[in-house]
């Protein structure tokens, strides 16, 4: 909206723009990056200070029995202290740590496994194939959440009532099972688009490379596991990356999985305790110094997995 | 559909192709027997696993509450249909209509100023060379590490300061700052709008904004179509934000309103068909936007990705 607001300042200094590189021209490209530096401003990295800010500060009822007043006291590092001794928060983390070491390569290695299909001509009707893979990312995650909280759920599902009737005994929604029962409605959702992404890569690697491969006698195989995965390693790094990321955020599918079972906490992901503590629990302060707590983890994270693959392609 | 995908990137047109390509490998032979055999079967089982629950849920809507929790889940039962939609349309006043409508403000407008204010930031860093330009640069690849659900809590207490929270505006303004669509945007830009054009067209007399808005706009337009949609796609899934700062049901976007639908129906039994019949009525926009707009994900994503 600040682009529309900018356009009479442009028109007006035209005159001088027309002298070379003029102001018009210099000032132009602030104008058109002003609308979004000043909501990121706003809302990405105001919100980052007010937190740290705020993570250093208590609610104190002040004033012997007359209940109202709330003052706000700096406590040093008291929140953080407190988050890290919650052992509900910490449990979380070592869940999500477990959940992303199956969820991740598992959804990754099928996504990679079917961007090598479709590049390749063993299989036949792709643009289907690749629809229906894909499809699901256009369905919300909650609404994923809730439609396999149903295929979960032993009364309403056709799936549980088959395993029931082969004689396979299955809880999704059991204290040991629930959680791959989240990693699969995560694989389901986000398979496509990171099909999609590496699907992508592949195309754009030059075919005279896989000719060269061919004249050299190397089977597909060999040509899809030494040369095209090592040509698309910038591709698969980044959604490694982003996967981490969004595994360590987990909150859409287990708080909406809440409604059907009770094998999932309050605070069951991290994400999750922090809402716990800032609703329920009333202590937005606290919640913030959860929050840091949570950003910092996954900064170091996706740093170490950047750490450990420039490496290894510096070895190479 | 593969005519679809092919004149808009290159790359993507030399994948869809004459007809002789279709039966061979990338070295330019005929896969074996046993390799498309296990090519189909294995196809068959994904497309099962990724269609099977959309599948249960078309059929699922089509039942009435004894139906859905005593007849097999994926064979019809007596056609109910319309009556759920009625019973949804009606429930609590209509409320699931509000709720769509909302989400359609929240996404639809949301993802439009998303797309705009992408567009004229990548536009910005790839036509102008100024002062700051790769500090921005480096500020919007390093905002895309930036954990959006945890920014939510530190959002919302933002959002109680300045006394946003629990209105529209404080689950729509938040969302409009999309790094991943200025990165987009950034490599279409650098790709599609040259520097002659903008050149030509200065010298011409026109102003700066009038290029972006005339020239640089049309030109973006097809990067601009995959940008809208994968924000749409985001704030369509945006569930944390609004869950935190909308406490009036009226305002809550559709995913909140089911969900909180979904918690109820443990009490109130006749809910379970609603959240069934919900959940079918909210994806159907997004996945005919989906549909009809594929070859603009799948091409809009190749540019993106290559120079990712």
């Amino acid at each position: 909206m600040t682009t529309t607001a900018a356009v009479p300042t442009v028109a007006r200094t035209s005159p001088r723009r027309r002298r070379g590189v003029g102001g018009g021209q210099r000032r132009a490209p602030y104008a058109f990056l002003a609308p979004f530096l000043g909501l990121f401003a706003v809302f990405t990295l105001a919100p980052i200070l007010l937190a740290v800010y705020s993570s250093f500060f208590q609610v104190k009822r002040s004033g012997l029995g007359f209940g109202g007043d709330n003052t706000l006291t700096f406590v040093g590092f008291d929140n953080y202290v407190r988050a890290i001794g919650d052992s509900g928060f910490v449990a979380g983390f070592g869940r999500m740590l477990g959940y992303g070491v199956v969820q991740v390569p598992l959804m990754l290695g099928l996504a990679l496994v079917l961007a090598l299909l479709f590049d390749s001509a063993v299989v036949r009707w792709k643009p289907f194939f690749q629809l229906s893979v894909f499809l699901p990312y256009a369905v919300p995650s909650v609404v994923a959440a809730l439609i396999w909280g149903f295929l979960y759920q032993p009364r309403v599902s056709p799936i549980v009532e088959g395993l029931h009737a082969m004689g396979v005994p299955v809880d999704f929604l059991a204290p040991g099972t629930v959680l791959w029962s989240l990693a699969n409605v995560a694989v389901w959702s986000v398979t496509g688009v990171n099909m999609v992404i590496l699907f992508s890569a592949l195309q754009s690697v030059p075919r005279e490379i896989y000719e060269a491969a061919r004249i050299d006698g190397a089977s597909e195989l060999r040509t899809a596991l030494f040369i095209k995965i090592p040509m698309i390693a910038p591709s698969l790094v980044l959604t490694f990356l982003f996967s981490i990321i969004g595994t360590m955020q987990l909150f859409n599918e287990p708080m909406t999985m809440r409604a059907i079972t009770s094998n999932i906490s309050g605070d069951y992901t991290p994400n999750m305790a922090i809402f716990q503590t800032t609703t329920l629990g009333g202590d937005a302060n606290l919640g913030s110094a959860m929050a840091v707590v949570l950003g910092l983890v996954i900064f170091v994270l996706s740093l170490v997995v950047q750490k450990a693959t420039n490496r290894k392609r510096g070895a190479q | 559909m593969s005519v679809a995908t092919a004149p808009v990137v290159p790359v993507v047109a030399a994948a869809a192709t004459p007809p002789a390509r279709r039966r061979t490998t990338s070295e330019g032979e005929r896969p074996s027997l046993r390799a498309r055999v296990f090519g189909w079967v294995f196809m068959a089982l994904v497309a099962l696993y990724f269609l099977v629950p959309i599948y249960w849920l078309v059929v699922a809507s089509t039942k009435s509450t004894s139906d859905l929790f005593g007849t097999p889940g994926f064979t019809f039962a007596e056609l109910n249909l319309w009556q759920n939609v009625v019973d949804v349309s009606t429930y609590n006043d209509g409320i699931f209509w509000r709720w769509m409508l909302n989400s359609m403000v929240y996404s639809g407008l949301g993802s439009v100023l998303m797309t705009l204010i992408s567009l004229a930031s990548g536009y910005a860093l790839a036509i102008y060379r100024f002062r700051g330009r790769s500090a921005v640069i480096a500020l919007v690849l390093a905002s895309m590490l930036v954990p959006q659900t945890v920014l939510a809590q530190p959002v919302y207490t933002l959002l109680v300061e300045i006394g946003l929270n629990n209105t529209m505006i404080g689950v729509l303004l938040p969302t409009l700052a999309y790094p991943f669509g200025v990165l987009l945007a950034f490599t279409y830009a650098t790709a599609s709008v040259p520097e002659e054009v903008v050149e030509a067209a200065r010298l011409d007399g026109a102003g700066e904004a009038r290029i972006f808005f005339s020239i640089g706009l049309r030109m973006l337009s097809t990067g601009a179509v995959t940008i809208l949609l994968f924000a749409f796609i985001a704030s369509w899934n945006n569930f944390m934000l609004p869950l935190l700062v909308l406490s009036d049901a009226r305002l809550q976007p559709v995913t909140v309103g089911l969900s909180g639908w979904s918690q109820a129906a443990i009490t109130v039994p006749g809910l379970q068909t609603l959240v069934v019949v919900g959940a079918l009525i909210s994806i159907i926009p997004i996945i005919v936007v989906f549909v009809s707009l594929q070859r603009f994900w799948k091409s809009g994503l190749s540019t993106g990705a290559v120079k990712m």
